[in-house]
């Protein structure tokens, strides 16, 4: 049977035929679906981790007690993961360990948009890139296969156009195996990386690879599909949709393995076609393999001066971007692009990502615009605080980060107060070493947990704060202020983010104190299911709005102004949107005349 | 078999992503190999989002290029003029004839365009623009969340494929107690554009 899935639900499916029995992972755009998909399946263990690397390490120990194995993340999640990746690759493992990175071309969701596949040259592992989402399926078994095979874990990178495509997939049976092993191992010379066996795995690994690029040569999944020979082209992944859409008349090479490559197979393919050109996303991984390998790659009428070839480093590809290229270069005549009208198309409004109407995290973002201080962001919803009328975010580098840079700044001597914003998920990704580093080394910079109860972002996962576990087991429910108590801060503070006043008085006392401090801002994400059973919009009455727009600066979604004019001043007046407030009366708290109706007062 | 390339476009919230997947499950279940793409950025709630859904005997790209979207189904007016450029001068538009006022224009300077810029430049690329008024139709109905089966409709009846596939996938894709509500979102929105 053929059905529709993303290159997300196929790895799930894939893993899940492929005996796949314990996966572990942190969410992230664009692969979060993968796990969420693989925990409804039977007769499998998944969970959400904490992070990253543990997510990795918990996978690495399921493979290593002889039971297959998968982690998953989005491309950024392997830098937390990196220091499990290497060490795995030096170790290997007893059954089949699979790590998917979901890379993001564009950005769509992501601070840059790294290419993985230098992490597996990196480290000396096999990288296996699919096309669509059948391949997708496939290639999680077949990595398990060479895992196995080859005593390495597997790198399976995916992006985000592959991940947020539906295509066809022929779905099979579940395969399962027993465990590799009777008993856990203990083979120190195998598994204990100290430097004397690390010495000796070295030239192991070096080998390893060596045997990869001559299975690779005979690999299925690299082939070449012949067509005329003026024109070669060397791809991978769904840049080989591209190539196919672009140069229907031209002979391909498609790489399913883009790392280490089939040498041999890359030069008979080069030494049949006129020119030789390669087509992939990001980075020119496969260019400089190719190139180091002495074989000559077109790269358009100027002389090559290194980097990437006639296809842009930056941004996704996409047919258009990939004609245009090609016409630039001389590979297509100026006709083979469709001719965009030129259109009279004034400067249109943007709809840039907003913090929804009744989000908790707003109160908070109005109370840190008030103090005028340097708030150090991190990755969340909160991120979007950044954005005006809010404006009150003015860094954010990666999860984990706002905590050490505020602590970073504050002992530099830096007069000004420092505060960090994170989240819950975060908080326990990589907050909760920062905030100790705060402690111990008497800093005084001021945190904010922003407990929403669940993690936003990336559509609501499951995490140490919600009490419930990926698979929908109960489970501890983690409160932050023992928590932060027992990493030794003194000055801590709870309130409810939807109370202005106790935000604001709670911000002061941090303020006031001389030492570091916590503010835990609690409140569930307003779109929560049980949160939406009680939404009720407010109202606001006309008579008594004097147009001040205190409420619409919240930023607020659900107000806007209306067509009635407040006459002293000629300006428009303040209205709720009935189909978007969720009634969290942050607007009512802040009005200055009283003129939005709280949720008792809206029976009046 | 004619190929179709589609261009869906709405913003977060108004069912554009069961749209296209119904109409991705629609081009398979008549025939064609078929790919959706979804393109959105972080946004749960407010931004823009569209999918490219294509039918064709064999689909490779899951993007269309610019200038080559055979019909480009909009939830939302100002969606419909950002996306206009993708469609193939005298293909189709199918367009919800609502406004979802972005914030950068409630609290910031920018302007909604009116009707009479948005009507001008669609008529630039196409004469061929079908306004449907999805919304009153679905409130008519009971539920305004089913306006995006409406614009469905619509578009099916430009479309040969037989109605009962579509009632088929649609029956499949929403909760038992929406279906009936889903029906005839669907019917009203194919009689909406026969009748004008
Ligand atoms: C290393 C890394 N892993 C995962 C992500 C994806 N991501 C972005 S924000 C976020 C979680 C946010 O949750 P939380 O801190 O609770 O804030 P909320 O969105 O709920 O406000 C995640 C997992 C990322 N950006 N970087």
């Amino acid at each position: 049977m053929k059905v529709l899935l993303s290159a997300n639900e196929a790895v799930a499916r894939g893993g899940w035929e492929a005996g796949v029995e314990v996966a572990s992972a942190y969410p992230g755009t664009p692969s979060t679906e993968i796990l969420e998909s693989f925990a409804r399946y039977p007769d499998v263990y998944a969970e959400w981790a904490t992070n990253e690397k543990v997510a990795m390490d918990v996978a690495i120990g399921a493979a290593y007690a002889g039971r297959r194995a998968l982690t998953c993340m989005k491309h950024v999640g392997l830098n937390v993961a990196a220091d499990a990746f290497f060490y795995a690759s030096m170790t290997g493992l007893e059954a089949g360990l699979v790590f998917v990175s979901a890379d993001d071309p564009q950005m769509h969701s992501s601070q840059n948009e790294q290419d993985n596949r230098h992490y597996a040259k990196f480290a000396r592992v096999p990288c296996l890139e699919p096309s669509d989402s059948q391949e997708a399926k496939e290639l999680v078994g077949v990595a398990l296969e060479i895992s196995e095979q080859f005593d390495t874990p597997v790198l399976l990178r995916l992006t985000t156009r592959l991940c947020h495509t539906d295509t066809l997939v022929e779905l099979g049976e579940r395969v399962t195996k027993p465990p590799t092993v009777e008993k856990y191992p203990r083979n120190p010379a195998k598994y204990v990386m100290v430097p004397g066996n690390a010495r000796k795995k070295h030239p192991i690994i070096e080998e390893r690879i060596r045997q990869l690029a001559e299975f690779a040569e005979t690999f299925p999944h690299n082939r070449i599909e012949w067509g005329q020979r003026d024109l070669g082209i060397v791809t991978c992944g769904v840049a080989y949709q591209y190539a196919k859409e672009v140069f229907p008349e031209a002979s391909v090479l498609r790489l399913g393995m883009t790392y280490p490559l089939p040498r041999q197979m890359v030069r008979d393919f080069a030494a049949q076609v006129e020119r030789l050109v390669v087509l992939e996303e990001l980075d020119p991984f496969l260019e400089e393999e190719i190139r180091l390998m002495g074989v000559e790659v077109y790269s358009g009428p100027e002389p090559y001066e290194g980097g990437k070839s006639i296809f842009p480093a930056c941004g996704e590809l996409d047919p258009g971007v990939v004609r245009q290229a090609a016409i630039t270069a001389g590979l297509l005549p100026p006709s083979a692009a469709a001719p965009v009208p030129q259109l009279e198309k004034r400067e249109l409004p943007a709809r840039p990502p907003v913090l929804c109407p009744g989000c908790p995290h707003r109160s908070v973002f109005v109370e840190l615009r008030r103090s005028k201080l340097p708030i150090q962001g991190d990755i969340g919803c909160y991120t979007l605080g950044l954005l005006p009328p809010l404006s009150s975010i003015h860094t954010c580098g990666c999860m984990g980060a706002g905590i050490g840079v505020a602590h970073g700044a504050d002992v530099a001597g830096d007069e000004e107060r420092h505060v960090a914003v994170i989240g819950d998920s975060t908080f326990f990704h990589t907050g909760m070493p920062a905030l100790l580093n705060v402690v111990y080394n008497r800093g005084k910079s001021i945190t904010v947990i922003m407990d929403n109860r669940i993690t936003a972002m990336t559509g609501h996962q499951d995490n140490p704060s919600t009490g419930k576990t990926l698979q929908g087991q109960e489970t501890v429910k983690i409160d932050f202020e023992p928590l932060v108590r027992a990493l030794g801060v003194e000055e801590v503070h709870v309130v409810d983010a939807y109370d202005v006043k106790a935000v604001r008085d709670a911000f002061k006392a941090c303020r006031q104190h001389d030492g570091p401090s916590v503010l835990i801002t609690r409140r569930e994400c307003a779109l929560l299911p049980e949160v939406r059973r009680t939404w009720l919009p407010l109202r606001i009455d006309p008579e008594k709005c004097v147009a001040c727009w205190t409420c619409i600066r919240t930023g607020c979604p659900a107000l806007r102004k209306s067509e009635e004019i407040f006459e002293k001043t000629g300006r428009q007046k303040a209205e709720i949107d009935p189909l978007l407030c969720t009634g969290c009366e942050l607007c009512a708290q802040l009005c200055p005349n009283g003129a939005i109706l709280f949720r008792d007062q809206m029976g009046e | 078999m004619n190929n179709v390339n589609f261009l869906l476009c709405g913003v977060g919230g108004q069912g554009t992503i069961l749209a296209s997947d119904v109409l991705t499950q629609v081009g398979v279940q008549a025939g064609y190999d078929a790919k959706k793409a979804e393109v959105h950025g972080m946004a749960q709630r407010g931004g823009s989002v569209t999918s490219h859904v294509r039918w064709a005997e064999k689909v490779y790209s899951p993007l269309i290029a610019k200038g080559e979207v055979d019909v480009l189904v909009a939830f939302e007016k100002l969606e419909a003029l950002r996306h206009i450029e993708f469609l193939r001068p005298g293909g189709t538009v199918v367009v919800n004839d609502h406004e979802i006022i972005p914030i950068t224009v409630t609290s910031g300077g920018a302007e909604y365009p009116d009707d009479e810029h948005i009507r001008a430049v669609l008529a630039e690329v196409t004469g061929d623009v079908r306004w449907v008024d999805g919304m009153t139709i679905a409130e008519e109905l009971g539920n305004v969340r089913a306006a995006n089966v409406v614009l469905l409709g619509a578009l099916s009846s430009l479309l040969d494929v037989p109605e009962s596939i579509w009632l088929e996938v649609i029956e499949k894709r929403v909760p038992a107690r929406y279906v009936e509500l889903n029906r005839s979102a669907f019917r009203r929105g194919r009689e909406a554009i026969v009748s004008g």
